[in-house]
């Protein structure tokens, strides 16, 4: 059970060493109690799949509860697979607390169905997720739920900016990060927060986790492209085609 | 829970204008309707009680071959039409097709057909000596349901409410995303009069969760959203109501933001007072009282179980967050009342600020006994029969409760089970 609501928590200026350990625990737990959240989140969206028609109110909370966090975590400068480290310190917890939310992302995308669905469709939301987070701006979950664009065109040219962006992080290097997406329609995606958190700094953190991502994307690239076609097919079931 | 013992999860309760008649609806599409004995001074014991007076199904579960989805028979919303002749009629919908049914009564039979010996059969003709004019017998009730109209294709989200005119002629539907208005007599088309369905539904993010027509004011109606805010529109304006005539919202508090704040703001139900003056709305957290004068913010809070609020997160993993409860004003709108969890059920007296939970449960409401009041505790000072928040009961849920229109009856469902308490005695609320 967390604590009341889920509040910020104020971490001050304390030049104390121990005070700003505290701090990094609190804020540490915090996003932890955050990430949980949203992993849950996406785990809801995902189980909306079934027999009968989803509930559209509840998942139209769900996915506003999603990108509340991911509009947070942007401004946190934290909307990617590797926290950010931010007073040089990091402690050895929240490492690899961050690395078991990461894998357990992966490993969805990758041989794991959601519980009672066999289908490997639902797994694209997840997948999509998970390699496009570091990049992507919050609302690409929302519309991988229930609508990926109303028209066939929307969904089309929104499928082909993900193709687009996969392949460019397969042969792409990573410090060529604002070329990857010059050519990505912009109305999806709002890449500067993101990638001004990314670029910015002398951050090892950001390059590791993308470099991480260039050997794996082979697999999830082509899952990707066959989950989201049958995510189209799920998308059907939820719109009035 | 088998399927079979699900179907009986009551999905709405509903009295009739003269509450004589309650009507409720289940998760396998059937309809049952209770009728109030008259009070007689034979029999002092009963006086006024309801019993079963027509059992029907009115929804069958469908299957959409279109879209590899079933549709459920669950009966959502049951609304009574204002009484015009004999016979009783009423609106029951599911997630897709709303039903029109009239109820009948027989209670005579003719007898002595010429033609025709009292088994039906043939007479022999050459018995026949005298004609003689058949005469009406009474004999035992029967009530008969039919379907008289059925309003299907009209939406291609999930109807959540139904509403009936007070020009008795036209009822509208309300849907995730749209509201459709019917003629009763016409089936084959609706008009649209409220889309909230963006071009693109990537822009999603507020649906409609519940809708009703003004108490007297024919041209007017209020759709709540999953955003908490309240929209009255006024028919005569414009064909399609998008635009509203006045928007009833309460700003966010900021002390309480969190995460779900958006989730426990969603109104689950709104109900105009039968003044029509006052709405009165529920969302996770509270019952509030509106003035249809004042769009700033409700004139009126009730904390139906703020014990809660700390535990929103489980309550969020558990799906509980998601429960849409009811909401009812007694007849002279001084009280309002709504279902919480653990079979309790609140009621508050808006003129002297007292409220009471109470509970539906089978232990606590024998025959003719008097409910006692419960509490749940939230640490401090424990009273012996207190609950503690921590032994709720989160999968006994009262969502659906009814108020007599002019009596202090009240209907309550508990899961399965229906209860009907009546005070006979005008007591306070203590």
């Amino acid at each position: 059970m967390f604590a009341r609501g889920l509040k910020r928590k104020c971490v001050g200026h304390e030049e104390d060493v121990e005070g700003a350990l505290a701090g990094l625990k609190t804020v540490s737990s915090y996003s932890l109690q955050r990430q949980s959240l949203l992993d849950m989140s996406l785990v809801k969206l995902q189980l909306c799949h079934m027999l009968v028609e989803p509930n559209l109110c509840r998942s139209v909370l769900i996915a506003n509860t999603v990108r509340q966090i991911q509009e947070e975590m942007t401004q946190d400068g934290t909307w990617r697979t590797v926290a950010p480290q931010a007073a040089g310190r990091a402690p050895l917890d929240r490492l690899v607390s961050t690395e078991i939310l990461c894998r357990a992302a992966w490993e969805q995308e990758g041989a794991h169905p959601a519980p009672g669905l066999g289908d490997g469709h639902t797994q694209g939301p997840v997948s999509d997720l998970c390699p496009v987070t570091s990049v992507q701006a919050p609302r690409h979950p929302q519309s991988s739920v229930w609508e990926m664009g109303g028209p066939r065109e929307n969904r089309g040219s929104f499928h082909k900016s993900l193709d687009q962006i996969f392949e460019t992080l397969e042969t792409k290097n990573p410090s060529c990060m604002e070329e990857l997406f010059s050519d990505v329609d912009s109305p999806y995606y709002d890449l500067d927060t993101v990638l001004t958190g990314m670029m910015g700094g002398a951050r090892p953190g950001p390059c590791e986790g993308l470099e991480g991502l260039a050997p794996a994307t082979p697999g999830p690239s082509s899952s990707c492209k066959s989950d989201l076609g049958e995510l189209d097919h799920v998308v059907e079931i939820l719109v009035e085609t | 829970m088998g399927r079979r013992d699900m179907a009986d999860i009551i999905s709405t309760v509903e009295f009739n204008h003269t509450g004589e008649l309650l009507a409720t609806g289940d998760k396998g599409g059937r309809v049952v309707i209770f009728q109030r004995e008259p009070e007689s001074k034979n029999a002092p014991h009963s006086q006024g009680e309801y019993d079963v007076y027509s059992t029907f199904q009115s929804h069958e579960p469908e299957f959409d071959y279109l879209k590899s989805l079933e549709i459920e028979e669950k009966i959502n919303k049951i609304k009574w039409l204002p009484q015009q002749n004999a016979a009783h009629s009423l609106l029951s919908t599911n997630d897709k097709t709303i039903k029109l049914w009239k109820i009948t009564e027989r209670d005579k039979r003719p007898e002595g057909y010429n033609l025709k010996d009292e088994e039906g059969k043939l007479k022999d003709l050459s018995t026949v000596t005298s004609l003689q004019v058949p005469v009406l017998k009474p004999m035992d009730l029967m009530v008969e349901v039919s379907p008289r109209r059925i309003f299907a294709n009209g939406h291609t989200y999930h109807i959540n409410s139904i509403s009936v005119n007070s020009d008795c002629e036209t009822y509208m539907s309300a849907d995730d995303l749209r509201i459709n208005l019917w003629h009763l007599a016409i089936t084959d088309r609706s008009f649209n009069i409220v889309d909230i369905k963006p071009a693109n539904m990537e822009d999603l993010t507020e649906v409609i969760t519940a809708s009703e027509f003004h108490p007297h004011h024919c041209n007017l109606f209020v759709y709540s959203s999953s955003k908490g805010s309240l929209r009255l529109c006024d028919m005569r304006a414009a064909a399609l109501c998008d635009k509203h005539s006045k928007l009833f919202e309460e700003p966010e508090d900021p002390s309480n933001r969190s995460f779900f704040s958006e989730i426990i703001s969603s109104v689950s139900d709104v109900k105009f007072s039968h003044s029509g003056r006052y709405m009165l709305t529920r969302d996770y957290l509270t019952v509030k009282v509106w003035d249809l004068n004042m769009e700033a913010r409700p004139i009126e809070t009730y904390q139906v179980h703020d014990y809660l609020r700390s535990k929103l997160c489980s309550l969020y993993e558990n799906d509980c967050i998601f429960d849409k409860f009811e909401c009812a004003w007694n007849g002279s709108d001084s009280v309002i009342m709504t279902g919480a969890y653990n079979n309790f059920f609140r009621m508050f007296d808006r003129n002297t600020k007292r409220d009471v939970t109470l509970e539906a449960s089978r232990e606590s409401s024998k025959p003719r006994a008097v409910l006692k009041p419960r509490r749940v505790c939230v640490g401090g000072k424990r009273r012996r029969d207190d609950i503690s928040v921590d032994s709720l009961d989160f999968t006994k849920k009262i969502l659906h409760t009814a108020w007599h229109p002019a009596e202090n009856i009240i209907a309550i469902a508990a899961t399965n089970n229906l209860y009907i308490f009546q005070d006979k005695v005008n007591s306070d609320m203590h």
